[in-house]
């Protein structure tokens, strides 16, 4: 059986991995298109604040792992596939046959629309090659604008708040990562970086970026009122998207991204998806939506391969959860934190102590959680909404006190 | 044969001596704040529950990590996070339904239990031996096991 | 090492908190908790301050090996000068409140002046704030602590408060940490009320460190081990609590009852250890579990219900669950001191203590002495508003628990504690109290050696000074004979002297069952700097005990003050073993003043003072 996996993730490699644990002897083939070992994108921050090295963000630390196991590792780049005769075509003209695929090409980050983007010292952090180019111009003189303060934004800058000398945060939303947040949580996140001599300016969009020859930079960002921010170094972190192009013409079906079902296969059989590029179940709302996040990936990852080793694995969905530090500010989201129709919530606010809970309810489940300054005991929160526990008399309890979380929790699985 | 810790709650008194024991052995200080074992008091009911990581085969801790920083002893079956790799990301500390791992903004790692290494501390220090480390078929985690199977995203396959 | 060095000073008038470091050569002297505070409060106040005024202090202290890993390591007091005796007052608690505040990086937190308004002092490590207490003010010490834990979103901070009782002025309120442990006695919540302080909540994460860990590992492990095997902290205090001496007690004939009319009470078994364990109506027993204070491997806490359908609570849903007690002096003020033998209503006045936060010794004796004042005709319904209040009274009884909680109606009375009480009605003779404070549950007619114990006790009656049942009834650590008066001034001073050394440590004294300061020494060298044998810490014990003599006598307390009320003195116990003795006092005081170098008018002498270092 030839295995060949696109995309060398988390998605990717947990795929791989879970493919030979599953088949001793089948061909397993993974394919990344950068020239690196496979690496967490999510580490890339780290490697910014220098904490770790970049072999640090490396999916796998032993040497020699992909090889022991028996997993052909290869650059390339998927340019079609196609799906009647189980071939994918790379660039360069070279294809692969597969007997299964799975794409796991993940996402590219999108450009705002605005002139002056071509700029010298105006990047992405998306790649090791991005975060290389990025740590070049960082220093404690730079002075730097992050453009987004969405999920990835916010990570990023907490790297650069500690490595450069002056940092201007653009959101154009009207608070900052509004995908998981409640303008309570946004507004608490915003004062804390205030607090932090970090500006941050929502509800504002960049215009343009301008070559510049001020003593604050050789570039100016001009914000849509009219102010102009110098720059030396410009970091973009607007969002980003499937990486679905190849696909055109393939006959496999596609929306945000490919379109799989609860055994993350797509509409062509034999064809899977997992991680940033799949569009797959979502465990709260039943409708099929990209999740963008760590844990989804692997779990993708693995029960993809699952069902590509034939064992008809069936995925309950992904639950979206994100946690993120701003400058030492942890926040945490889980499934429908926004509330369902119908549902009730339970709130404690504390705005001077930057702390924060937000627990939705549907009945007497937990359906979603938002959280500021939350370290202990987070994971229940998921364990609590994806077994649908019913919370009895201690859905009241946690109205009255959300913070009794991990409480209710051991109430219910231990007693 | 694998042990494992087998907590039997209505033995506690709710001395926290696991705590103590815990923090000591990994930080050097007694501390119940970093510990990796908790008691949790229900008062209203007179209960005190020891909680702490069952080393479930799932691992989502493990499997979420981006940086390879968990890994399995073979040895003793535990997950054990490696300081010099975590980055502090958090990630496991949301996948973990069971809320076992916890980050430690003091160092900026997660922390959980690690079994001690096959002589876990906690056990050793319970008076009442609601804490004990017993051959894994005798624990009863089958409460655990079915919360775990529960929360399990979908691996099962289908017989 | 084991001392964090730090000491946190609040100025409540002021509102402003400050750091300093933690005097070591005191430490030295007075090891920590009751000593070292009782130095820091003899040197910074004028013993004959009002207790009520500002210019008096409280102190919450810990000691050094409070939030380590000994066993009972978790204790904390509270030193002041006592709103219901004006003697010293050290008033010491277990829960897990002293850990917390070890864990912030504290040794003691000295509270001075009176905060304009009601506040609260929230402690997260080093970040200290006074916070305005408005929305807790008129609120229950389980409201107060679940109200903080929620305002401050973390369920694990640890709350000491003041109930309303404490706020109202009742005599005996005390400081309640962790919904049902208290620095009960003496009147310690009084001031804490009186200074506009509702609660100090901490939550400490920074960790407690010792000496040399290795030795301490060593010396801490065998220490469980001896507690372990010892038949009173291995086994009877963990299966039956201190209650476990209800029916002992009773059976001596040293059980005091109705106001120390009699000493054996015949609804004893009723209310025992055994009662508690025994399936009522419902088919469940009262007692729940026991339940363990920070480290302790004793574990000799109740838990309790009050049966669902009783008089009491039956129709108030919030008291059907669990909670602390009936621990043993409790019981018995609450039960045998008023003649009540419904173990319920018992169980719930005991709740409504911890809620409201009044010492259930003071309180229960105090209500014995209000219903003899009724049953002999001094007062009557007009007023107690029309509470029967009779011996027996069960009713009575919880009535008066929950207008005492609040300071209210005949309640506002009773909080008065029973000196002032029966002085106001004219009969001070049956106040059963020393220095004002009610005694506790042994009659020193059948013990003769408590009845030293209690005339000599610094802060008031009290076993907890020196606690010679332990010799005279239990054998521990030798058997003494509890009806003669020979020796007992060495042993009453032997145990003054080792307690006080316990007391300043960290360690619970129940320890001392089962440990002798020979057991505790080796812990506390290898967790403290300096050299810790037996001998210094006896000597550290001593000197404490002088310590405080002389802040009592600088507070106007005399030798006279050294006294048993006439009952004890002249009427002889009525039944049981003890039948026709009375308590031997004047054949024990000289003697005691002669062991403890003290002039005849029982004030130390130079020399003594100068033996110790005072």
């Amino acid at each position: 059986m030839q295995h060949v996996i696109v995309g060398a993730g988390p998605a990717g490699v947990v795929a791989a991995e879970t493919l030979r644990k599953g088949d001793r002897n089948a061909d397993i083939v993974l394919i990344g298109d950068e020239p690196e070992p496979p690496y967490s994108r999510m580490a890339i921050p780290y490697v910014l604040e220098g904490m770790i090295e970049q072999s640090g963000t490396y999916l796998r630390k032993t040497e020699g792992h992909y090889e022991g196991l028996g997993i052909q590792y290869r650059q390339g780049r998927a340019e079609s596939v196609a799906a009647a005769d189980g071939t994918l075509t790379l660039s360069g003209g070279e294809t692969v046959s597969y007997d299964r695929l799975l794409i796991a090409t993940g996402a590219t980050p999108l450009s705002p629309p605005v002139p002056g983007l071509d700029l010298p010292g105006v990047h992405n952090c998306w790649t090791l090659e991005d975060c290389r180019g990025i740590a070049k111009l960082l220093n404690e003189d730079a002075n730097v604008v992050l453009i987004g303060a969405g999920f990835i934004g916010c990570i990023i800058l907490e790297a650069l708040a500690k490595r450069c000398g002056n940092l201007t945060v653009v959101e154009m939303e009207d608070r900052m990562v509004s995908r998981m947040m409640d303008a309570t949580a946004g507004g608490m996140l915003q004062r804390w970086c205030g607090a932090k001599n970090i500006r941050v300016l929502t509800s504002t969009r960049v215009a343009g970026i301008e070559a510049a020859s001020g003593a604050g930079g050789d570039k100016a960002v001009v914000l849509d009122n009219g102010e102009t921010i110098d720059a030396h170094l410009v970091v973009l972190a607007v969002g980003v998207a499937p990486n679905i192009g190849f696909l055109e013409g393939s006959g496999i079906k596609t929306d945000h991204g490919v379109l799989v079902d609860q055994h993350l296969e797509s509409s062509a059989k034999g064809v899977f998806a997992a991680g940033d590029v799949a569009q797959g179940l979502d465990f709260s709302t039943g409708e099929y939506s990209v999740h963008a996040i760590q844990p989804t990936a692997t779990e993708h990852g693995r029960i993809a391969a699952l069902n590509m080793l034939g064992q008809n694995a069936h995925y309950k969905g992904s639950l979206n959860m994100n946690v993120l530090a701003t400058v030492g500010l942890v926040s945490s989201s889980f499934g429908s934190w926004e509330g369902v129709a119908g549902g009730d919530s339970g709130v404690a606010v504390d705005e001077d102590g930057y702390k924060y809970l937000r627990l939705e309810f549907e009945g007497d489940h937990l359906v979603g959680a938002l959280g500021i300054g939350l370290t202990d005991h987070v994971g229940v929160i998921r364990g609590l909404i994806q077994n649908e526990t019913a919370l009895g008399d201690w859905k009241e309890r946690l109205q009255e006190n959300p913070h009794r979380v991990m409480e209710a929790y051991v109430a219910h699985s231990q007693t | 044969m694998q042990k494992s810790l087998h907590i039997d709650p209505d033995k506690c008194t709710g001395c926290l001596q696991c705590e103590l024991a815990c923090s000591h052995v990994n930080e050097g200080v007694f501390n119940p704040a970093k510990s990796r074992i908790k008691v949790f008091n229900f008062h209203d009911q007179g209960r005190m529950v020891p909680y702490t990581c069952t080393q479930c085969d799932e691992a989502w801790c493990m499997q979420a990590c981006p940086v390879d920083a968990i890994t399995l002893d073979a040895e003793t079956g535990a997950k054990v996070v490696s300081d010099a790799l975590c980055v502090g990301c958090k990630v496991c500390t949301i996948a973990c339904p069971f809320g076992t791992v916890n980050y430690n903004a003091s160092t900026g790692k997660v922390i959980k239990c690690d079994l001690c290494g096959g002589d876990p501390e906690c056990a050793k220090a319970c008076p009442t031996a609601a804490i004990t480390y017993v051959d894994a078929n005798w624990t009863g985690l089958d409460r655990m096991r079915q919360w775990a199977a529960k929360t399990d995203a979908g691996a099962q396959a289908e017989a | 090492m084991a001392w964090a060095r730090n000491v946190l000073r609040v100025n409540l008038t002021e509102g402003t908190c400050k750091n300093e470091p933690l005097n070591m050569d005191w430490a030295q002297k007075y090891l920590g908790q009751r000593g070292l505070a009782t130095k820091y409060l003899v040197e910074e106040t004028d013993p004959r301050v009002d207790p009520l005024s500002p210019d008096n202090k409280m102190i919450m202290t810990t000691g050094p090996l409070t939030g380590t890993c000994a066993s009972t390591a978790g204790r904390y007091s509270v030193v002041t000068k006592g709103a219901l005796t004006g003697a010293i007052a050290c008033s010491n608690s277990g829960g897990f409140f002293g850990n917390e505040m070890k864990n912030a990086g504290y040794d003691m937190i000295i509270f001075e002046g009176r905060a304009p308004n009601p506040v609260y002092l929230l402690v997260e490590n080093d970040n200290v704030q006074l916070i305005d207490a408005s929305e807790f003010w008129g609120k229950s010490v389980w409201d107060t602590e679940e109200g903080i834990k929620a305002k401050h979103q973390d369920p694990l901070i640890r709350v000491a408060s003041i109930g309303v009782a404490g706020e109202a002025g009742v005599k005996f309120a005390c400081v309640v940490n962790d919904m049902h442990r208290a620095a009960g006695r003496s009147g310690v919540g009084t001031v804490m009320g009186s200074k506009n302080l509702k609660a100090v909540a901490i939550r400490g994460t920074l960790g407690v460190s010792v000496e040399d860990v290795g030795s301490f590992m060593q010396a801490t492990a065998e220490g469980k081990q001896t507690l372990a095997d010892n038949a009173v902290t291995g086994q009877g205090l963990p299966a039956y609590g201190t209650q476990v001496l209800m029916n002992v007690i009773n059976e001596v004939g040293a059980l005091p009852t109705r106001n120390h009319r009699d000493v054996q009470f015949e609804g004893a078994k009723n209310i025992s250890a055994e009662a508690m364990a025994e399936p009522r109506a419902d088919g469940k027993p009262n007692l729940v579990t026991n339940a363990a204070c920070f480290g302790c491997t004793i574990a000799c806490g109740r838990v309790s219900t009050v049966e669902r359908s009783h008089y009491t609570v039956a129709e108030r849903p919030e008291y059907q669950i669990a909670s602390g007690g009936l621990e043993y002096e409790a019981a018995w003020a609450l039960g045998a001191a008023t003649g009540v033998d419904d173990l319920d209503a018992l169980t719930f006045a005991n709740f409504i203590c911890n809620e409201q936060g009044i010492d259930p010794i003071s309180f229960g004796a105090t209500v014995g002495a209000a219903m003899e004042l009724y049953e002999e005709g001094v007062i009557g319904d007009a007023e107690t508003g029309g509470i029967e209040c009779k011996f027996g009274s069960a009713k009575a009884l919880t009535d008066l628990a929950e207008l005492t909680g609040k300071g209210e109606g005949f309640g506002a009375e009773i909080g008065l504690g029973s000196k002032r009480l029966c002085e106001k009605y004219g009969k001070p003779e049956l106040s059963m109290s020393v220095k004002g404070q009610e005694f506790p549950a042994y009659d020193s007619r059948g013990i003769q050696g408590m009845g030293l114990a209690y005339a000599t006790a610094n802060r008031g009656a009290c076993h907890l000074r020196a606690y010679t049942v332990s010799s005279e009834i239990l054998g521990v650590p030798e058997k003494t004979d509890p009806h003669v008066t020979e020796g007992k001034a060495g042993l009453v001073k032997a145990f003054q002297d080792a307690t006080s050394a316990v007391d300043s440590s960290g360690l619970c004294v129940f320890t001392t069952f089962a440990w002798s300061l020979d057991d505790i020494a080796p812990q506390i060298n290898a967790a403290c700097e300096g050299d810790w044998t037996a001998e210094k810490l006896l000597e550290v014990g001593e000197r404490v005990w002088n310590l405080e003599r002389q802040y009592n006598c600088a507070a106007g307390f005399t030798g006279k003050d050294d006294n048993l009320p006439a009952r004890l003195l002249k009427d002889a116990a009525k039944t049981g073993p003890a039948e026709g003795l009375t308590n031997g006092l004047d054949q024990m005081l000289p003697e005691y003043y002669e062991v403890r170098g003290w002039t005849d008018e029982g004030v130390p002498s130079n020399e003594t003072v100068e033996r110790l270092a005072l």
